[in-house]
């Protein structure tokens, strides 16, 4: 597919700017002192001056960042691919070899940034140069770009000629040194702003990114757009912060706890299916399995979303409730959760659904609720719309997160599961390496059939242990 | 003979005090009226004082943003490295690919994880979205757009529907059918509609509402049942490029980033922007809570990456190196919130520890930019998706 629309005329620097940066690397490599050891490069007859070499340039690049060699040769390979930095002696090929081949380093005034974008006319004339200077020496997507423009600017046509037929003269009477390397500057030039068909255009960007300049001015100008940042600073002036020790330490100990429980950091058992081809870890992890891990277990004591948000978890402290006799607090919750995330049709059946069954005096599961809420709750189900249980529903969830939460931790009931639960044996290491384990499909989610009714006491989204 | 110009006075009815005048010719809006003396100059003057409203109004809010800066300082004792300084360093990372999912034809610009913590959606710059099994590299389902440039895709929890959209200015979603015999496109149901490009999308925690971020500056929440419109939010100044929902127990916020520079934190609930953060330099690409919700990571064109803390009210971390050039285009935590895996446009991924600021690993690989990364919902692998047409699953 061919490139998106074309960047729009101005400020490049602005939109792209990594440019900006490469350009002060480069500038800093050229630094007489601190920068590549420049040399003088003989190419068959003549000497051009101020060369370096693709390893002098990696070097460089490794001391001054202090990167490995390999960062340093892909950072080399992106300088040169964006047309900063050019080899004398293969100009076609935009590649870093991290060798003795020489390279120069691109004048500004063909900076990507700086002649940018990239004129039509141009084009023309450079291929109009090519194609005058040596008859056929114009490679093939050059000669289609060549016939298009010439069809596209036949009128202007005379001047593209006259152009080129100028510019070649002037450089005629340059020294053969000097025309080589304009040659080779305005060859990069141009392979980095007209790549050949397959080549990737470094240039390139997301389409819409263009009109991001338009409309920022457009937007900022307005009253209101102000008036709305001065309400917004007004209202955040007021609010509570904590001091930055707090929130940082609150860090360390979430990353400390939850460490050992990360698969890319501390390696998960029996094996990580990706790197073992083994997909057991997820068989034992199953969202509805019977015997839980003991990491698992272990995770529910993080804290109460935690236990929610495993089915096992939630369907262990439902039965724990159940035996407290308040596990209608739960289903409540569930109900609300499912008005809130609902389909906004079904927003008044639900809402009449979760009245009768949990809010209305004498109630088959009456929840508790202060009275205050409760009044507030009733007075909003005249016109009831998704967020109208939500006072209740933080009222039931702290009750639980601050009351029942805890009791299940201390409770026999989690002890035992925590105690039975078991660690998985990690997997022994294949004796043939090489030899892969065939890698089990799993039954896709959207093949397994989606409960008919959505109970008030059913799971999040109505859904039973999807996969 | 002397030479004088005489003025050519026109008598009539002014077109705002209609009393008979001499009139002068007025622009107003490039509308040209005819104004007494009078009328011209109290327009004058109101033209000045809007200009002066105007002014006046960019240098209270310039003033204020000031005074809250001063503010989230004053709390600000201590930085985040410093109280890391205790953790214990990570070990050397090995991360490799291990797997590499070839089919799109064209630039991979956004994929997501199924529930399931296998399966994945990617779409791509010629309007194909694919559903995989990531594990055994097999195609499930494709599904070709009418619209080029798919730049938003996502997974219903439920596993059974995908939702993605573009330059169309849509987000349409799509349930998942195996029976061969149907079009999966002729199920399709549109829900969102933008004035501008979709630029992310994302189920919230059902697969009956969506949260939409568009070019048109604004995030909005929609029904997919009806397409009704139940939200929207405004208050960026520009492309809204990214969004993620917030993993907490009450599960009303969530934090978008645009050209603006800005990340802004909303209350879906009411539709208004609850804080807002201003230090990035340029578009903010990607925004990705932290497990704990307390916090967010943002990458952007900056070549940075930074950590708002919320409650703190501020930037807590950079990431930032200084043989980084190119702009971060997507991040993603690690399930305890150790790591932060970055994509940039250099075609490479950085692993960053978030604690001590330090970068862990550099991974090669990919031959054109990273325009996606997501890690799996367990926390086994991570997926990156880029120009060079293919995804990459690392672990």
């Amino acid at each position: 597919m061919a490139a998106g629309p074309a960047p729009p005329p101005g400020r490049p620097r602005a939109q792209m700017p990594h440019l900006r940066k490469m350009e002060r690397v480069v500038v800093s490599m050229q630094d007489p002192d601190q920068g590549v050891k420049m040399r003088s490069q003989r190419l068959l007859v003549t000497v051009i001056p101020h060369a370096v070499t693709g390893g002098d340039v990696v070097q460089w690049l490794t001391q001054k960042f202090c990167i490995s060699e390999e960062e340093a040769r892909h950072l080399g390979a992106v300088l040169v691919q964006h047309g900063y930095i050019y080899p004398l002696r293969d100009p076609r090929s935009l590649v870093l070899r991290p060798d003795e081949t020489p390279y120069r380093f691109q004048t500004p005034y063909f900076w990507t940034s700086t002649l940018w974008p990239a004129a039509e006319l141009d084009y023309a004339i450079y291929l109009a140069k090519k194609n005058i200077r040596k008859q056929g020496t114009l490679v093939d997507y050059e000669k289609e770009c060549y016939d298009r423009l010439h069809t596209k600017i036949n009128h202007a046509w005379d001047l593209v000629l006259m152009q080129a037929r100028e510019q070649l003269r002037a450089a005629k009477q340059r020294r053969k040194g000097d025309r080589l390397v304009i040659a080779c500057q305005e060859q990069t030039y141009w392979l980095v702003n007209r790549p050949p068909p397959g080549a990737p255009s470094v240039l390139e960007q997301s389409p819409g990114r263009g009109s991001c300049a338009a409309s920022r001015v457009h937007m900022t100008k307005r009253a209101d757009f102000y008036k709305q940042e001065i309400e917004y600073c007004r209202r955040a002036l007021g609010r509570t912060r904590v001091k930055s020790s707090v929130c940082l330490e609150a860090y360390l100990s979430f990353c400390g706890q939850r460490g050992p429980h990360d698969p890319l950091v501390s390696g998960c058992l029996p094996s990580n299916p990706w790197i073992s081809d083994d997909d057991a870890y997820w068989v034992m992890n199953a969202p509805t399995v019977v015997a839980p891990t003991k990491l698992r277990v272990e995770r529910w004591g993080f804290s109460f979303r935690e236990l929610l948000e495993d089915p096992v978890g939630r369907a262990h402290f439902m039965d724990f409730l159940g035996k407290e006799f308040s596990g209608e607090n739960l289903s409540f919750w569930e109900a609300c959760e499912e008005l809130r995330y609902g389909a906004q049709a079904q927003v008044p059946t639900l809402v009449d659904a979760v009245y009768q069954q949990f809010l209305a005096p004498g109630a088959a599961r009456w929840v508790n609720i202060d009275s205050r809420t409760m009044e507030r709750t009733l007075e909003g189900l005249r016109q009831p719309h998704r967020y109208i249980l939500d006072d209740a529903q933080l009222h039931i969830y702290m009750l639980m997160k601050k009351d029942s939460y805890p009791r299940f931790l201390k409770s026999d009931m989690y002890k035992g599961l925590l105690a039975e639960a078991g660690i998985p044996l990690e997997t022994k290491k294949r004796v043939f390496p090489f030899s892969r384990r065939p890698r089990h499909s799993s039954p896709s989610p959207a093949l397994l059939p989606t409960p008919v009714e959505p109970t008030a006491a059913g799971g999040p989204g109505g859904g039973d242990g999807v996969a | 003979m002397c030479d004088q110009t005489f003025l050519a006075n026109v008598f009539g009815s002014c077109d705002k005090c209609f009393k008979q005048r001499a009139l002068r010719p007025v622009f107003k809006k490039s509308q040209q009226l005819s104004y007494c003396s009078t009328c011209a100059e109290i327009m004058a003057t109101e033209a000045l004082h809007e200009n002066e409203t105007l002014a006046s109004l960019k240098s209270e809010a310039e003033s204020l943003k000031g005074k809250l800066e001063e503010e989230r300082a004053k709390l600000h004792d201590v930085e985040l490295h410093q109280v890391a300084e205790r953790v214990e360093a990570l070990g050397q990372f090995v991360m490799k690919t291990r797997r590499t999912l070839k089919g799109h034809g064209n630039k991979v610009l956004c994929m997501d994880w199924c529930k399931d913590k296998r399966r994945i959606v990617s779409s791509s710059q010629d309007g194909k979205v694919i559903v995989w099994d990531s594990f055994t590299t097999n195609k499930e389902h494709a599904v070709t757009m009418p619209c080029t440039w798919v730049m938003a895709c996502a997974y219903a929890p439920s596993g059974c529907a995908i939702a993605c959209g573009g330059l169309d200015n849509k987000c349409s979603v799509y349930p998942l059918t195996f029976d061969k015999n149907e079009n999966m496109a002729a199920k399709k149901k549109s829900v969102a509609m933008h004035t501008n490009y979709l630029s992310a999308c994302s189920f919230t925690n059902s697969d009956m509402q969506i949260l939409t971020a568009s070019g048109d500056g604004t995030c909005a929440l929609w029904d997919v049942e009806s397409g009704q419109l139940l939200q929207s939010f405004h208050g960026h100044g520009a492309d809204v490029l990214c969004l993620d929902l917030a993993p907490s127990e009450t599960g009303n916020t969530f934090v978008s980033g645009g050209c603006d520079k800005k990340a802004m934190v909303w209350d879906m609930r009411s539709g208004q922007c609850v804080q807002a953060f201003e230090t990035h330099e340029s578009d903010i690409n990607s925004v990705r809570y932290y497990p704990s919700g307390d916090a967010f990571a943002s990458g952007s064109d900056d070549a940075t990456c930074r950590l708002y803390d919320l409650r703190a009210d501020r930037e807590v971390a950079i990431y930032s190196k200084e043989s980084i050039i190119f702009g971060a285009s997507s991040v993603d935590f690690s399930l305890s919130g150790r790591l932060l895996f970055a994509g940039y446009n250099d075609y490479t991924i950085n692993v960053w520890d978030v604690l001590k600021g330090s970068r862990v690993s550099i991974l090669f690989g990919h031959e054109n930019r990273v325009s996606t990364l997501r890690v799996s919902p367990d926390g086994t692998a991570f997926c990156s998706g880029s120009w060079d047409h293919t995804l990459r699953v690392w672990a």
